[in-house]
């Protein structure tokens, strides 16, 4: 996709569209489009993916993007194909910052997924509406605290699988990504 | 689908019923808490990013602080501080939440719009004998405006969202029809409301493209436009410059 200019520019502008509505927005308005049950939690899956697909599509594409035009030159020079190309050298090289993307997708989505609980569905969220009629401030809480734990875990458990498959990775990351807006800042 | 035609005629039909605020009142709401929110957010955060970004000095303390930020659920953090400050200060709670969402889009936007300029234009500066002030107002802050309008974008859609959100805790805003409609069973309120925060959300992302595009200086523009530089995101554009 990183060479392809005006698909690029199309897929993340209609990416980019859904990310910016609202998710209590979205909820509602995906079961009327799709035909889905009111109450399900499709739907909440649903506008959890499309939210994650959006931040990928961008890290993805940023990442292939940052990949060194003299590196793709050279291995074309060594007589690779583009296939080839692509996932021993674009690929691999563009992994790290893929990976960033990935953090941030999981750790965002974790916490916007408590959002279901507005529209019935019951995950740690219910400790927000449940917590704030009954007025328990611990129950919120500790809502808020598993949500952060569940995230951090995910995120580290995240970086690890970084680091044993892409042992290259360390070097590369700051310089790569210095001076690039944040994924969600980048995305709307 | 009928469900759309139900919805709009509910929204253009001038009474929301259910004992529901008229949609120009809520809309107004809607408005003031994001516009607010985001101007106290932006007090806080340009000067903080620009010192960041013109320093040099901790961008990774506030990498690290964003990056944490993003685990904790803001619907969460909007009822334990609605809990906290009690029934009678609704308002305060609610706008510090979404200061706190807020701050970091606009303080990435800030830094990483100095960051983002070439150092050879800064060290030029200082050739021309500019004093840091000058470099500070003169060359930083027109070269990175750009980058800053994209972190208040985000950070004003962030904020939208979660206005929404807050109408849980009776603060009104369009969020009000999609929370009361569900337990009423009113699905075209409920559709109703989704479709007024999902238009209002696309219209002030519109109109911070058109200032994004705006706050490009001329001199870039034409520098952009005649070496045919494409014309892709920010993101983008820095990750290359970062890159290169």
């Amino acid at each position: 996709m990183a060479g392809l200019a005006v698909p690029r520019g199309g897929i993340l502008t209609v990416t980019g569209l859904l990310y910016t509505i609202p998710s209590l927005a979205l909820l509602p308005i995906l079961p009327v489009l799709l035909g889905t049950p009111i109450f399900s939690e499709i739907n909440l899956i649903l506008a959890l993916t499309i939210y994650a697909i959006a931040l990928m599509v961008r890290s993805v594409s940023d990442g292939l993007g940052s990949v060194d035009p003299s590196v793709r030159m050279s291995a074309t020079a060594m007589g690779y194909g583009a296939g080839r190309r692509f996932w021993a050298v674009d690929f691999p090289l563009a992994g790290p910052v893929i990976l960033a993307g990935l953090r941030v997708t999981a750790v965002s989505t974790i916490a916007l997924a408590t959002v279901g609980a507005l529209i019935g569905v019951t995950n740690l969220g219910y400790l927000f509406t449940n917590g704030s009629q009954r007025r328990i401030i611990p129950e919120v809480l500790a809502g808020i605290v598993a949500v952060v734990i569940i995230a951090l875990v995910i995120d580290g458990l995240l970086i690890l699988a970084g680091r044993a498959l892409m042992p290259w990775s360390r070097a590369q990351r700051r310089r790569a990504r210095r001076g690039a807006l944040p994924l969600e800042v980048a995305v709307a | 689908m009928n469900l759309f035609a139900e919805a709009i005629a509910w929204i253009f039909s001038g009474n929301p019923g259910a004992g529901l605020a008229p949609i120009p009142v809520a809309l107004g709401q809607h408005l003031w808490f994001t516009f607010v929110s985001v101007l106290v957010a932006a007090l806080i955060a340009v000067p903080l990013g620009w010192l960041i970004g013109h320093t040099g000095k901790g961008r990774d303390i506030a990498v690290a602080i964003s990056g944490a930020a993003r685990a904790i659920p803001s619907f969460g953090l909007l009822i334990l501080l609605f809990l906290l400050l009690g029934v009678l200060r609704t308002t305060e709670a609610a706008i510090i939440t979404f200061v706190l969402l807020a701050i970091p889009s606009i303080l990435a936007g800030a830094y990483t719009g100095f960051e983002a300029i070439d150092r050879k234009v800064i060290d030029a500066a200082q050739a021309m004998g500019m004093t840091q002030w000058q470099i500070l107002w003169r060359v930083e802050v027109p070269l990175g405006l750009s980058l800053l309008v994209a972190g208040l974008r985000s950070a004003t859609l962030q904020v939208v969202a979660t206005v929404t959100i807050a109408a849980f805790i009776n603060l009104g805003g369009l969020g009000q029809y999609i929370l009361a409609g569900i337990p009423l069973r009113r699905f075209e309120i409920v559709l109703g409301g989704a479709l007024l925060v999902a238009a209002l959300a696309l219209v002030l992302d519109g109109v911070f493209a058109l200032l994004q595009r705006a706050s490009v200086p001329a001199g870039i523009r034409a520098a952009q436009s005649h070496h045919s530089v494409p014309q892709r995101s920010a993101s983008a554009r820095t990750a290359a410059v970062g890159a290169s």
